[in-house]
């Protein structure tokens, strides 16, 4: 029931916004609890949008984590970068 | 869709790869999760198979369903014999109680509505006046900031609330009291986190020199948290770490966390096969006794029976025990005919190793 699963707000409409899950399913989300604009993605737990998910943030989370993978046991200084 | 990366299985294997090279080679290594999610994602994708043999991921009291106690499911089913209509989650409909599960109140005539979301039953309400309507609001922190947001606006009055409630921190600090329970670091619940932040886990590092990686949910999120733990152990550190920074910032989600607090008070509370565990769960706050169903109906059932014979969930809930160490495991008890919690909850541990291959070919060390 922790389950929380990304949507992309399609629309808004006050409090409310119409989410897409991907897949066809679109539905509605109470979006009160975040700060989230039209296309930005949320993750929906129970019918409330509890987190904007930062694209950016992933992004940077697997470059990095790619680059330190690829680097030798020496390098792994990189890491406390994370 | 860039979670996807998340899932990418050269990636995954490189991990796997820098896990086996990092990990202890001989000492046991029992990493700790507490999370319904996490143990389907590990379960689902043999994450547990990928590990040394040396090293496994035990699974803790992560399922809102499994741990309310039997005495807050007879309040319940309760209410709903006396005549409201019980409005729940899906898979608390099946959660037994002392005597019955919801549906099994159902089957004696009660009026039991499965919904989605809490707005579901504020809607109902909304729509027929006339009848009263019980939320069983059950859930960790992810789940209880809707319940406190649509009681903060004060729905109908013919809705009022079984607050069941719980948080998961003092559950981890509960499992590092167990003396016999060896646990080497933990994973922390992301969505959880998504709303309380990073702050609250300070205390198991800090406190107990406990490893602390908060992480999401794709199997690449579990694998790297698993790394992240494993280093930590070979350096001898104690730090907490957040692998899921796309979603878990320090201070979490302030708005539902307000939320929270102007409509719930901490107090002790009953984990079914737990006991008591101190500023672990929720209640109405004073403002709000009017829409507390225990006042509406008068019910305060303070005992119950949290255990059937037989049945090993709260041994498998601390990960003290696999589900396949359960003597009924998969044989009384199976997902279609569930005899303890933890084979009800979607997120229960039992449902999870019955539903995936990970019943069927137990890693043990």
């Amino acid at each position: 029931m922790c389950l929380a699963v990304p949507a992309r707000i399609i629309e808004i409409n006050g409090d409310l916004a119409k989410v897409d899950f991907g897949g066809g399913v679109i539905r509605e989300a109470n979006i009160s609890l975040v700060d989230a604009r039209i296309g930005d993605y949320v993750l929906v737990h129970a019918g409330y949008a509890i987190q904007v998910l930062d694209k950016e943030e992933a992004e940077e989370t697997l470059r990095l984590w790619r680059e330190i993978l690829e680097a030798e046991e020496g390098r792994e200084n990189a890491l406390e970068r994370l | 869709m860039l979670w996807k990366d998340f899932k990418d299985p050269q990636l995954a294997r490189r991990i796997t790869e820098k896990i086996r090279e990092i990990a202890p080679k001989r000492d046991i290594i029992k990493i700790c999760h507490v999370c319904g999610t996490h143990e389907w994602t590990i379960s689902h994708y043999g994450i547990r198979s990928l590990l040394p043999e040396n090293v496994d991921v035990i699974a803790g009291p992560g399922c809102p369903v499994c741990i309310v106690p039997a005495s807050e499911v007879d309040e319940a089913v309760e209410t709903a014999l006396r005549g409201a209509t019980l409005v729940c989650f899906g898979d608390a409909a099946r959660v037994p109680g002392s005597q019955m599960s919801p549906i099994e109140a159902k089957a004696k005539g009660a009026d039991l509505r499965i919904v989605y979301s809490v707005i579901d039953a504020v809607k109902m309400a909304e729509r027929e006046p006339n009848r009263d309507f019980v939320f069983f609001a059950i859930g960790f922190e992810t789940t209880a900031p809707s319940t406190a947001s649509e009681i903060l606006k004060r729905p109908p009055r013919n809705l009022s609330f079984l607050v069941s409630h719980r948080l998961i921190p003092p559950a981890m600090e509960l499992m590092l009291g167990i003396g016999d329970l060896q646990i080497d670091a933990f994973i922390a619940p992301g969505h959880v986190s998504t709303v309380i932040g990073l702050e609250p886990y300070e205390i198991f590092p800090k406190v107990y020199r406990m490893p602390t990686i908060v992480a999401g949910f794709e199997p690449i999120d579990v694998l790297l948290a698993i790394y992240m733990a494993l280093r930590q152990i070979r350096n001898r550190t104690a730090t907490l770490e957040n692998e899921y920074r796309r979603a878990v910032k320090w201070e979490g989600n302030v708005k539902a966390r307000e939320l929270m607090r102007r409509a719930f008070k901490v107090i002790s509370g009953n984990w079914r096969g737990l006991g008591r565990i101190p500023d672990s769960a929720l209640t109405l706050r004073e403002e709000y006794l009017e829409y507390d169903a225990h006042k509406k109906y008068g019910i305060r059932i303070k005992r119950g029976r949290d255990i059937p014979p037989g049945c090993r969930c709260h041994l498998v809930m601390i990960g003290k025990i696999k589900p396949t160490e359960c003597p009924l495991f998969m044989k009384a008890c199976t997902p279609q005919k569930p005899i303890g919690s933890c084979m009800v909850g979607i997120e229960g541990t039992c449902r999870i190793w019955a539903l995936t291959t990970q019943g069927s070919n137990p890693k043990s060390i």
